[in-house]
């Protein structure tokens, strides 16, 4: 049975691969080429469509058109699937020839799409996905991100966590890339501030059964707990954290992953929930009020960080364009006029490090309202270490 | 971790995590029951299994909203998952029997598909939290921090009772035992004049509503996400397996030592949490190839 099992998966994905091939269209040679690959389906499905509405607001806004050139736009459906990475960059990058590739959501298929990018030179800008790598290790000239690096949002809470004048602290993540960077993050600002973490704990991603470390943590009566989790999982967990008591006496603290998008599913129990992030609700900031008007007349929905990371992934390439005077063929120019940017984000105006990772304020909110309300800067303009990167 | 931290814990952190461990068994009981029946009983292998947990989550979701209840959203989605499973029994895996298991893997699997393509249709792909019933609300003061959700163990009481009537359907009644006599000799029980195929019908609707049962009562505990069926199908099968395929019980006693085994490895091998299930799979099947408990 075992093996007939096993073959029948194969084959089941085989088919699920095949129906999954999406056709090309033929390009006029006058337009910027620019490609999604972005998750359209599964559980980033939402992420997707945001970056995608956020960086087509921003060429809408320009006309629809970037220093006078028309952008036709190419998408894949990367489907969050790392082993089909590379085959999906590839589709855009040698089959559609794309001037720019976007993406992705997943840390493990953005890697893979900079290899593809480095490789083949291509311009590439990651619009999430947080691993340390992109601009760390694997930086390239040619990659760059609008969004953050794990150790950002993290080393932030690090530093409000001690400010609070926490001393003992335990962590709890997933055992994969983005959890372990985080954790990493904190540690690095709350140690150095004089605080300890007194236990990492972590579970296999993506496990939700949270019960024996709600009792570990109970036991070990720590000051706070720092967690990264993202996505359902994260809503899970801050209901179960609620439901045991613990938030009564053991404040909980983490990356703004925790609650962005979760709030409803968590209802009472994330209220008063205190992350730090690039961005928040509340920011008083002409530029953030008029994006989320025209996002929201527009899409007829709220937008949310990753609709912001969307629509600065353009704003990066429009500056580099402008650099090169909508010469594509220019690349190291663009490259210029990209890292020379002084992007004016929804988030606040932020620059790139030489990494080519935002140097951006982090916010520290608390959830009011059904809202994750900014209630301080705990740093402002954080750059990435960028450690083994050598640009 | 620093040295001296010891990882073992006092006496009332272990009975609390004797606690989890107990109520996580009886909740993946719950879920692979149904498994179990159509599995062990029908010889089906349903991929799909877990999309029927996961059915059940998003029904407790939407008939939760639309009623203002859970009680009311289960009373509702037990007999509607019945009646599809009936539906699905007649116009889809009534025509399997015959068939190889690996043509049953490609339909159930297509299923799976289906299902999340209609789900994301239907009620999208955002993450729902469905609201514990007021009455089962509060909390247990265990320790001085610590308190158990009243809810968590009032679903280890509708797993146990679960647990006895359906051993007792199949052991004691008249239906239980055309059940099992399908079980043997399908061709036999049909020449008594037995209506073996409604009685496969009534199976396969049961091991439907069972999945979406547990689906609709971790609602409120587990939240309702995309591909939640996907966590829960994998650990079905491997208490089917451990359990021996076909038995109630020993689903139930496999269900007891994954829970266990699952607790007590993430506290106290960290670093092997993912791998302590499949290591008891792997020696429980050493020991005994057919199952702790053989079908019969």
């Amino acid at each position: 049975m075992g093996h007939n099992l096993n073959k029948a998966f194969k084959f089941g994905i085989g088919m699920a691969l095949a129906a999954g091939l999406t056709s090309g269209a033929q390009a006029a040679d006058d337009k910027i080429k620019v490609g999604f690959m972005l998750p359209y389906t599964g559980t980033y499905a939402s992420l997707g469509n945001a970056i995608t509405n956020g960086f087509k607001q921003y060429v809408a806004e320009q006309g629809g058109k970037l220093s006078g050139r028309e952008i036709e736009y190419f998408t894949v459906d990367d489907e969050s699937d790392p082993a089909k990475a590379t085959e999906n960059a590839n589709k855009l990058v040698k089959r559609d020839k794309v001037d720019l590739l976007v993406g992705t959501v997943h840390s493990g298929v953005a890697l893979a799409m900079a290899k593809v990018a480095r490789e083949n030179k291509t311009l590439l800008i990651v619009p999430n996905a947080g691993a340390d790598e992109i601009t760390g290790p694997l930086c390239a000239p040619n990659v760059f991100r609008s969004s953050f690096t794990n150790w950002q949002p993290a080393y932030a809470m690090g530093k409000v966590a001690a400010q609070k004048g926490y001393k003992k602290v335990v962590t709890l993540t997933w055992k994969y890339a983005a959890g372990l960077q985080s954790i990493d993050g904190f540690k690095e600002a709350f140690e150095q501030a004089g605080g300890k973490v007194v236990k990492d704990m972590t579970l296999p991603f993506p496990n939700v059964e949270f019960q024996p470390f709600l009792t570990e943590i109970a036991s070990l009566k720590p000051d706070a707990v720092f967690v990264f989790f993202a996505g359902a999982g994260a809503a899970k967990f801050v209901k179960d954290y609620a439901a045991a008591g613990l938030n009564k006496t053991v404040p909980l603290l983490g990356s703004g992953f925790l609650t962005d998008g979760n709030l409803d599913a968590m209802g009472d129990s994330g209220k008063a929930l205190q992350t730090t992030l690039h961005y928040a609700d509340g920011l008083d900031n002409k530029k953030d009020q008029a994006f989320r008007l025209t996002y929201a007349k527009t899409y007829k929905m709220q937008p949310d960080v990753y609709a912001v990371q969307g629509y600065d992934a353009a704003q990066l390439y429009g500056a580099g364009l402008k650099a090169a005077g909508g010469d594509v063929s220019k690349q190291a120019d663009v490259i210029k006029g990209m890292e020379a940017a002084k992007i004016d984000s929804p988030r606040g105006a932020f620059t790139l490090s030489k990494a080519h990772n935002p140097v951006q304020d982090i916010y520290l909110r608390e959830v009011q309202g059904g809202q994750n309300k900014v209630i301080g800067i705990p740093t402002k303009a954080l750059a990435d270490p960028a450690r083994g990167c050598k640009l | 971790m620093p040295a001296g931290q010891g990882t073992l814990m006092d006496f009332a952190s272990f009975l609390i995590q004797m606690l989890n461990s107990l109520q996580y068994g009886l909740l993946l009981f719950l879920v692979a029951s149904g498994l179990t029946l159509v599995f062990g009983i029908m010889g089906i292998i349903n991929l799909a299994h877990g999309s029927f947990y996961m059915i059940g989550a998003y029904l407790a979701f939407v008939l939760t909203s639309a009623t203002g209840s859970l009680f009311l959203a289960i009373l509702l989605g037990i007999p509607l998952t019945f009646i599809v499973g009936a539906f699905l029994e007649w116009a889809l895996f009534s025509h399997l029997y015959k068939r190889e298991h690996l043509e049953q893997v490609l339909l159930t699997y297509g299923l799976i598909l289906i299902f999340e393509e209609l789900r994301s249709l239907l009620v999208g792909d955002e993450v729902h939290g469905v609201d514990i019933p007021a009455i089962f609300s509060a909390s247990i003061p265990l320790s001085d921090v610590l308190s158990y959700p009243v809810y968590r163990l009032v679903i280890s009481g509708v797993c146990i009772v679960l647990a006895v009537a359906l051993y007792f359907v199949i052991q004691r009644t008249r239906l239980g035992m055309m059940i099992r006599a399908g079980n043997h000799d399908r061709t036999m029980v049909e020449a008594l004049g037995i209506n073996i195929n409604m009685i496969y019908r009534v199976v396969f609707a049961l091991g439907f509503a069972l999945a979406a049962l547990a689906g609709m009562l971790a609602a409120p505990i587990s939240s309702v996400f995309p591909n939640m069926g996907s966590h829960v199908l994998i650990i079905s099968f491997v208490i089917v397996v451990i359990g021996g395929i076909g038995s109630v019980w020993g689903a139930l006693i496999a269900a007891l030592v994954i829970g266990f085994a699952d607790t007590f490895g993430k506290v106290l091998l960290p670093d092997y949490a993912g791998m302590v299930v499949y290591l008891v799979m792997a020696v429980v099947l050493l020991w005994r190839p057919e199952g702790i408990l053989k079908k019969g």
